[in-house]
């Protein structure tokens, strides 16, 4: 579903300060899966979810989504690709303060000029999944690390995507809502939808809701052409 | 269409719900935004005023007045003076005038009678303005006595109420027959209070004038157009005086509108991003952005406005009035009526909206358009 070739990504370049914190990078990622990536500190693992997730664009190198070619379009064209097929759950959630957590979980939705009717009836439900009903009133910046976290899941279900993207999403759990954040994963696989995410977390990474872990060294900012990471564990693809 | 609305829609309630958590921070803006829309309009909806009213009680005057000076003081027209006059080049009509105040102690305000031809008032009525008619409760028809000032009392048939159009100039008026008018403040047979004279060509009232001044040396000439420079002038000072308030509320408003601008925190700037990383457009954040401003912006401008009209036209602009004193000695007694320009207001609009939009989308658009992976690395 994902397809990645020869991926670079330089950050400042020209500058003295240019970096390469990808260099060379061909995978494929699989519909349906979850695959998370796992690697030190710095190896790149955010900025390839950025260049994924079409937030970003790659220095060289294709990025090939369903098959078509997403790495050279406009803007305002990844803005719709990301908008209709990604859902995102940022490390720091990322919620906006002073909303409620229904306000926020809409948000994404606003762009797509669906009714606000709809939207809150969608909504509700995914708070319903997540157990988080109670309080969908609530500004965010009063709920519990662990209700946050849901409101934040909920904000990338909100459009229905069929990628779901996670940076770092048990950084700030315990271990009982990091277990509860893996369940809510299977359940996302069982429905068919494509998860990536990065973890340092064992818990998350030898779980058996991830079907896939690919591990990222660091690149080197030379421009050798070494593959910069590996396959430790994958399903056939 | 119809996802456009509700797009725009959706925009502005985030708008609003944005609006209302940054509650004291966007008050303390709306508030300083609406004195300034205050401050300009007054000033604006005061000087349009009084040109509107200068324009009218010019139409209607004549172009050349002439009074008879007496020790330096205005004085009666003695008879035989208009006679002596003649014929002069130019001059299309002479007649004596006759017009006085009179005061009514029972609403406590200062009456123009003025007479008028038998073939306009009939003796024994009198036609009066609409807001005396307003204030003693006249219709048409009624009856109505005036003491005089030698203690006597007239009654009058009012014939007519004048058209409340022309309220302005004929607010306090009444207008009563020769007969009745030398009867009412005993005014000496055959005198006027002044003589007025019309000249069609613009050219010769000069050349009239001096005329005047050499057959009759005991009187004074007063030009339309003399009355029109002075006018004119006191506007020009005033002006002068807007000016330099228009310039300073305008750069106070540069520095708040800069203030706000440059004020877009590390908090909203993170929350751009999070728009657009959710999926917003640069477009949709801008657009919400420009939704705020015109929301602030109308609202103030609204505001302002509303507050300017009252306090001008319900309150004879009490706050400008130390400054505008010095117009109180020309026209005594000026009483504004309510005149809104439509490209006045559009200037004023134009002047307090559009820089304020300009400079909150700005800074906005900078933000927007950096790219929204920068909210992956918090
Ligand atoms: N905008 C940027 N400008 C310059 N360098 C950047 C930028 N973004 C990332 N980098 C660099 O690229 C490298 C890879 O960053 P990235 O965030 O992808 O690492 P990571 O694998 O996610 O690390 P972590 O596990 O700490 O989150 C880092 O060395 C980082 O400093
Ligand atoms: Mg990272």
């Amino acid at each position: 579903m994902i397809e990645l070739s020869q991926i670079k990504k330089a950050f400042n370049q020209g500058q003295p300060n240019e970096y390469w914190a990808l260099n060379g990078i061909d995978l494929t990622l699989e519909a349906g899966k979850v695959t998370a990536f796992r690697g030190p500190s710095g190896s790149g693992k955010t900025t390839l979810l950025t260049l994924v997730g079409c937030l970003s664009r790659p220095t060289s190198g294709r990025v090939r989504f369903k098959g078509q070619d997403i790495s050279g379009l406009p803007e305002r064209f990844l803005t719709e690709i990301r908008r209709q097929s990604f859902g995102f759950i940022f490390q720091q959630f990322n919620l906006i303060k002073g909303l409620t957590a229904l306000e926020n979980v809409i948000l994404p939705g606003f762009p797509t000029g669906r009714p606000r009717a709809e939207l809150i009836t969608a909504a509700e439900e995914i708070f319903e999944q997540l157990k988080l009903s109670h309080r969908r009133t609530a500004k965010v910046e009063w709920l519990s690390g662990g209700e946050q976290q849901r409101v934040a899941i909920a904000r990338a279900l909100i459009n229905n995507p069929e990628v779901i993207i996670a940076d770092e999403p048990t950084a700030n759990l315990d271990t009982a809502l990091s277990r509860e954040f893996m369940a809510i994963l299977e359940g996302f696989t069982a429905e068919g939808k494509t998860v990536l995410l990065t973890s340092h977390d064992p818990l998350v990474v030898e779980s058996d809701a991830v079907h896939r872990v690919i591990g990222m060294r660091m690149a080197v900012w030379s421009t050798t052409k070494k593959p910069c990471f590996s396959s430790q564990q994958s399903s056939p693809y | 269409m119809n996802v456009w609305l509700e797009k725009q829609r959706h925009l502005i309630d985030f708008t609003l719900a944005s609006l209302a958590r940054r509650k004291t921070k966007n008050l303390g803006l709306l508030l300083a935004y609406a004195v300034l829309v205050f401050v300009l309009a007054s000033l604006a909806l005061f000087t349009q005023a009084l040109r509107t009213e200068a324009s009218f009680v010019l139409a209607g005057s004549p172009e050349v007045i002439l009074q008879r000076m007496v020790a330096g003081r205005h004085d009666l027209i003695p008879p035989g003076y208009i006679e002596k006059i003649g014929r002069i080049r130019g001059v299309q009509k002479q007649e004596g005038r006759l017009w006085g105040y009179y005061y009514d102690p029972v609403v406590n305000a200062n009456y123009t009678f003025m007479a008028r031809p038998a073939d306009e008032v009939a003796s024994g009525s009198i036609m009066v303005g609409a807001t005396l008619a307003r204030a003693r409760g006249l219709a048409a028809g009624n009856v109505i006595s005036f003491r005089s000032y030698s203690g006597k009392l007239f009654a009058f048939k009012v014939s007519a109420v004048l058209s409340p159009d022309a309220e302005l100039l004929s607010a306090d008026l009444v207008l009563l027959s020769e007969a009745d008018f030398r009867a009412f403040f005993e005014y000496p047979a055959g005198h006027y209070t002044d003589i007025a004279l019309s000249v069609a060509n613009p050219q010769e009232v000069r050349k009239v004038a001096e005329k005047l001044s050499t057959t009759l040396p005991d009187s004074r000439p007063i030009l339309r157009e003399e009355v029109l420079r002075t006018y004119q002038s006191v506007f020009d000072w005033r002006e002068g005086i807007m000016l330099t308030v228009l310039a300073g509320a305008i750069l106070a408003f540069a520095i708040l509108s800069w203030e706000k601008a440059s004020g877009l925190s590390a908090e909203e700037k993170r929350e751009i991003g999070i728009l657009k990383a959710i999926g917003w457009e640069t477009s949709d954040v801008i657009r919400m952005k420009m939704w705020e401003g015109l929301l602030i912006s109308l609202t103030a401008f609204l505001l302002g406005f509303i507050a300017a009209y009252v306090h001008v036209f319900y309150f004879g602009a009490a706050v400008f009035e130390p400054v505008l004193k010095g117009w109180a000695v020309l026209y005594p007694r000026f009483a504004l009526v309510p005149t809104v320009d439509g490209l006045q207001i559009a200037t004023l609009f134009f002047f307090t909206i559009f820089p304020y939009t300009a400079a909150v989308l700005v800074p906005i658009w900078r933000a927007a358009i950096t790219d929204p992976d920068s909210v992956m690395r918090a």
